[in-house]
């Protein structure tokens, strides 16, 4: 693994009005390059976690390192430079009257020189494959394109970490899937950095690596595989087993020799195939 | 309480440059005490429908029966209270609609509306709140000092305490985690099984039509593509698929297993035990290959 881009080192937060703190005692890194996942049910703290780490709320004990600089109320615009946040309502997040003028509004603000902010524009489109609809309303767009305009605008700020806060928990299956892809191209060829908070176990299993909460605790650490093997304690934290998964087990109760839990339909497949075809 | 659709179809801003068809030709029948699914795409027409289930939208061309009214296109209608009294809507996160001091308050709101006296609204509100899952003491709390999941609940209390004879259900698990959704969606089966509620659910989730609705409709590009029985709707997956629309995930599967081993299995599985069960045996040589 790389060096670590993000350093959370005990910390802990409460909101005013809760009687249990939301996050207590976290410890963990964020590696450059990969793509973490942190799943947990409604309420295990995922989403204020990442509310923490672009400074949207401030621990109460503990810091946060972000490449190098300790958040602080000085240092948080140089972290937000380094972090772009995708939310979860595609409607809530759209601001622009077109889908470049959306791309552009982050970069106006930061005061880019025009010419540089059309080509920012055109390229952060093109990553998330939106080019072709510059001049669209956002009323025309489908949720999962709503979302991929959000993803560009945060591109065009060129930061090292993107964080999707259930970027993709309100949107049909098809553009949950069109998001996902995109996430792992921008991961796999722009060496992007990324965070996805997330409940769905499937997005989850394309991750390098993933963190589970409950109740403002890490649970567990681990890659997708060793994360899987959890079983049925993943349906007690409120979490599910993926689809590949619990049919791999299935089969297995039912005689059917598999070695190992398989994370992919195409893997159990193929196995399948190659186990039992000739018998 | 019946409700029928016939050959429905609405315009937005009908008559001015910005008009569009939303839906058209649309019929579909919703006999009382029945499980219906609305499945299709974002823009498919789904919502649309939705809203003349309780005549919040008024049709265009054709008309819709509800009980003993019938909304006709082309027709002022008044005095639709009765009909919104009998069918409840819970809409896409419905806890963004909360908005009184108490939870207690904000469930009598509905059937106070409606010419509830206050002890009978607060009968219901006691009744309401034990069906979908919360304590009686939650009553005095404040609706926004709840969890979303709990805020959820409240929200589906105050359409129930109106006890509609039909409940409409828009995405009703959207941002819930896996556990809570099961949670919700075996609350409203329960509601539909024990009370005869006539339930309508509008969906993405094919896995959740499949497993829980009598009918299904599938909605695609503002007209009715497919009604039928979920068997008989998954029957032909290739059709589907052909129009873009999803098939629940064990069918993706078992489509992809019989392409594997070249054969086609001689049912349709829409549960896991079902596929696991028909490949078991296919795989140690039960079935004949």
């Amino acid at each position: 693994m790389n060096s670590p881009l993000v350093v959370l080192n005990d910390v802990s937060f409460q909101y005013e009005s809760q009687e249990t703190p939301a996050l207590s005692h976290i410890s963990m890194e964020v590696y450059e390059g990969e793509w973490l996942a942190i799943v947990g049910h409604n309420g295990s703290g995922k989403s204020t976690l990442a509310r923490l780490l672009n400074g949207l709320q401030f621990p109460k004990e503990g810091t946060i390192t972000v490449a190098g600089i300790t958040l602080s109320e000085e240092s948080i615009w140089d972290i937000r430079r380094q972090i772009g946040m995708v939310f979860q309502n595609p409607d809530n997040q759209f601001v622009g009257t077109t889908v470049q003028d959306d791309v552009a509004f982050g970069l106006e603000n930061n005061g880019v020189a025009v010419k540089i902010m059309n080509e920012r524009v055109v390229d952060a489109l093109k990553k998330v494959n939106m080019d072709s609809f510059l001049d669209q309303e956002p009323h025309h767009l489908s949720g999962g394109q709503k979302q991929r305009v959000a993803i560009a605008g945060v591109l065009a700020l060129r930061p090292s970490i993107i964080i999707l806060d259930e970027a993709t928990s309100m949107l049909d299956p098809m553009g949950r899937g069109e998001v996902i892809e995109t996430i792992m191209s921008l991961q796999k060829e722009e060496k992007i950095t990324v965070i996805s908070i997330t409940h769905d176990l499937e997005e989850a299993s394309k991750a390098n690596r993933i963190i589970v909460m409950n109740q403002g605790e890490i649970y567990r650490e681990g890659t997708p595989e060793e994360i899987f093997e959890m079983d049925e304690e993943l349906v007690k934290l409120g979490l599910d087993i993926p689809f590949p998964v619990k049919i791999s087990k299935k089969l297995r109760e039912k005689g059917i020799s598999l070695d190992r839990h398989y994370l992919t339909e195409e893997e159990l497949v193929a196995e399948l195939w190659t186990s039992h075809s000739k018998m | 309480m019946d409700i029928s659709l016939k050959n429905v179809e609405y315009r937005y801003s009908a008559d001015t440059p910005f008009e569009r068809l939303a839906i058209k030709d649309v019929s579909i029948d919703i006999p009382s005490g029945s499980y219906l699914a609305i499945i299709g795409h974002t823009g498919s027409g789904k919502s649309t429908v939705l809203q003349h289930l309780n005549a919040l939208l008024k049709p265009t061309k054709g008309a819709v029966v509800i009980g003993s009214r019938e909304i006709k296109a082309g027709r002022k209608e008044k005095k639709l209270k009765g009909i919104r009294e009998k069918v409840g809507i819970v809409f896409q996160f419905p806890e963004h609609q909360l908005f009184e001091e108490t939870v207690e308050k904000d469930i009598c709101f509905g059937p106070m509306n409606f010419g509830v006296s206050e002890t009978e609204a607060k009968r219901r509100a006691r009744d309401a709140i034990k069906q979908v899952g919360l304590s009686e003491s939650i009553l005095e709390k404040s609706p926004f000092d709840l969890s979303g999941g709990q805020m959820r609940r409240v929200a589906i209390a105050g359409v129930l305490a109106m006890e509609p004879e039909c409940i409409v259900l828009d995405e009703p698990t959207a941002g819930l985690d896996p556990r809570g959704r099961k949670e919700i969606m075996d609350l409203f089966y329960t509601l539909h099984k024990e009370r005869g509620l006539a339930t309508v659910l509008v969906t993405h989730s094919m896995e959740d039509a499949a497993r829980y609705a009598d009918e299904i409709v599938i909605m695609h590009k503002g007209t009715v593509l497919k009604k039928g029985k979920p068997l008989e709707i998954f029957s032909n997956p290739e059709e589907l698929l052909a129009h873009g629309l999803d098939v629940p995930e064990v069918l993706r599967f078992q489509m992809k297993v019989e392409k594997a081993f070249n054969t086609k299995f001689n049912k349709t599985c829409l549960t896991e035990d079902e596929l696991t069960d028909v490949m078991a045996d296919f795989l140690t040589g039960r079935l004949p290959r």
